[in-house]
């Protein structure tokens, strides 16, 4: 028997296969969101091919024929060698940040938790200033010396906060106080630095698509291609997690396994976002927020997450590319100045609301 | 609804060095409401924690049915025996539908997240709570006395023959926590589940539980019905505190009146200025 208040609600709506025995809810606010994002992305993408930096501005119908492969050489040249692949790194490093942001917020009940208030952001950017002072595993390019320093940043802060298990707070806590030391020794590096070397680095510690290709689309690509999905099939253990540790246990949620794969999850795509394209602030602590705002739901959405960092990152960039007639400022600049009020309005409403981290 | 069995042998229990219970033994009667009742960090939720595999034994075991608990998958665990923590918090924005439905998602797959046994299921924990007409309200929007009937309604939907509440009236005033215990009374009479709860106020415990299990510093002092257990000498041994007992006027189980260091406990050697005479 079907109880009337259930199916006549607004913001579910069940639905039920008997063979295969497939069933679930639907949140009808949720799907409107998807479709909404997934829109808004594609609209932004060819904005950002079309109108990219540079004097050669493409009409839209050309953007699209080019795409598929059609029109003129020079068509094809600045849509499929410049413009696109780095439009392409900011979608899938967006998504990323997005996507690690919802997993950290989720995992500590933390709105204002995200991987560069953690200190997986700053790694990377400590290992990155290391390897061009320092020349330490110069060899290995700074995509993946990113890499390296982001989850070793993250296993750091995983066995700092472990005393029989982690709880998000304690996850949080850590991650600042390694954070900080990750931005102090980067501030180290830079004052022994050469006046080159520094100005490398700076030009790193601010996100970056600049210069930014095929190379680091690809292993981002692959990156969330795997991730994602990991994420997805995660999700239902994370919402019995949002209730408290006791309370997921008591429902049958291995805490301690779950919490560790999902925190890996959300580590990996920051580093891989954060190695290809610098540390892009902010977007892993809106993107979240933002979707969840639209979405209506309790705790930040994946999917959501994830497409809406790709339409700020998006966004941000072509911001940047257009913002000054004679050069192009860096993207990372753009999320931080649309970040830093982000960020204050947010803490404003944690204080209010007295659930502040 | 059949009875499994909870039983505990030898447990000890530990935080790091500090041993919280020490070598508990303990069986909880079947279909039965038993309360666990003792002074401040005796070791009540400590002993719930670890009845419900929340935390793992220093030492001995806990059996459900004849299988110790530990060596149990945990979503096993959760398909009978629920717990209800002290005072859980949800998050923003959480309506009491899905919170009810978490309750469910022991017995989900992830192809198989609302069967009709789930719907079932919800729909008859928050009839049975009496929160179907709050079921789309979200939980930030109840009173601290709703907020509570919707936790239980999930441990409710969560369908285990066998509920661990810890504390489930903190925080309520008098008239919510009496209709909460009126609602554990009727889980159990009802539908038959053994529940066992941590409770505060003896007199509330004295009159609710079928089993009183007393513990003092780890330890358990005295099992059995609350008239069996509950006298002057016990309550001053486990409270360190002088009282009284009488017969409670409304339910005949025993009444802990408390005597305090302004009163002699004897009324009629005369009145007093601040006793009725």
């Amino acid at each position: 028997m079907l109880g009337p208040h259930l199916t006549r609600s607004r913001d579910r709506l069940t639905f039920r296969v008997d063979r295969p025995a497939v069933s679930g809810v639907l949140r009808p606010r949720l799907v409107l969101t998807w479709l909404l994002l997934a829109l808004v992305t594609l609209a932004v993408l060819c904005l950002a091919v079309g109108a990219g930096a540079g004097d050669y501005a493409l009409a839209p119908a050309a953007v699209v024929r080019a795409l598929a492969g059609e029109g003129e050489r020079a068509d094809l040249f600045v849509v499929w060698e410049l413009r696109l692949p780095r439009a392409v790194v900011g979608l899938l490093a967006g998504a990323a940040l997005g996507l690690s942001g919802a997993i950290f917020q989720a995992v500590t009940r933390n709105p204002l938790a995200s991987p560069d208030m953690l200190g997986i952001t700053q790694g990377a950017g400590a290992a990155v200033a290391a390897g061009i002072v320092l020349g330490a595993g110069a060899g290995l390019g700074l995509q993946w010396l990113g890499l390296a320093g982001a989850v070793a940043v993250g296993v750091l802060i995983y066995l700092l906060a472990w005393k029989r298990g982690t709880t998000g707070y304690r996850i949080v806590l850590v991650g600042i106080g390694v954070s900080w030391m990750c931005v102090s020794l980067t501030s180290y590096l830079l004052s022994r630095a050469e006046l080159h070397q520094a100005q490398k680095v700076l030009g790193w510690l601010v996100g970056n698509l600049n210069d930014r290709g095929w190379a680091q689309a690809g292993p981002l690509a692959v990156t969330l291609a795997v991730l994602l999905p990991a994420v997805l099939l995660l999700v239902r253990l994370l919402r019995t997690l949002r209730l408290g540790d006791d309370v997921a246990g008591g429902l049958g949620t291995p805490v301690q396994r779950t919490r560790l794969a999902l925190l890996l999850c959300g580590a990996a795509a920051a580093a891989f976002a954060t190695a290809a394209a610098g540390p892009i602030l902010f977007v892993a602590l809106a993107a979240p927020q933002i979707a969840q705002r639209m979405a209506r739901t309790a705790g930040p959405p994946a999917t959501a997450s994830a497409l809406t960092g790709s339409v700020v990152v998006l966004v941000a960039d072509l911001v940047s590319q257009r913002l000054m007639a004679d050069s192009v400022l860096p993207v990372g600049v753009v999320t931080g100045v649309l970040g830093a009020p982000f960020l204050l309005w947010q803490l404003s409403r944690a204080n209010r609301r007295g659930t502040g981290g | 609804m059949t009875y499994p069995s909870l039983r505990a042998s030898g447990l000890t229990l530990a935080y790091d060095d500090r041993v919280v219970v020490d070598g508990l033994d303990l069986e909880i009667p079947q279909g039965r409401i038993s309360a666990v009742i003792g002074a401040n960090a005796c070791g009540k939720s400590t002993l719930l924690r670890a009845l419900a595999r929340l935390l793992a034994p220093r030492d001995g075991a806990v059996h459900l049915d004849g299988r110790a608990i530990h060596t149990m998958p945990t979503r096993q665990v959760a398909r009978h025996l629920g717990i209800l923590p002290q005072s859980p918090v949800a998050p923003e924005g959480l309506t009491v539908t899905d919170l009810v439905g978490q309750g469910r998602s022991p017995h989900q797959t992830w192809w198989r997240q609302w069967s009709s046994a789930d719907q079932d299921a919800v729909t008859h924990a928050l009839v049975a709570t009496g929160m179907l007409e709050h079921a789309d309200r979200p939980l930030d929007e109840l009173s601290g006395g709703q907020r509570q009937r919707a936790w239980i309604a999930m441990a409710v939907a969560q369908g285990t023959p066998v509920l661990l509440l810890d504390e489930p009236t903190t925080y309520l005033d008098l008239a919510h926590q009496i209709d909460v215990l009126d609602l554990v009374v009727d889980l159990n009479r009802h539908q038959g589940r053994t529940v066992v709860m941590v409770l505060h106020d003896l007199n509330q415990a004295c009159r609710y539980a079928d089993q009183l299990i007393v513990m003092r510093a780890g330890r358990v002092v005295a099992e059995g019905p609350p008239a069996d257990v509950i006298d002057a000498e016990l309550v001053e041994h486990v409270f360190g505190m002088r009282c009284q007992v009488a017969a409670d006027p409304v339910s005949g189980t025993p009444l802990i009146i408390p005597i305090g260091r302004h009163h002699d406990g004897d009324v009629s050697a005369g009145p007093r200025r601040n006793a009725r005479g």
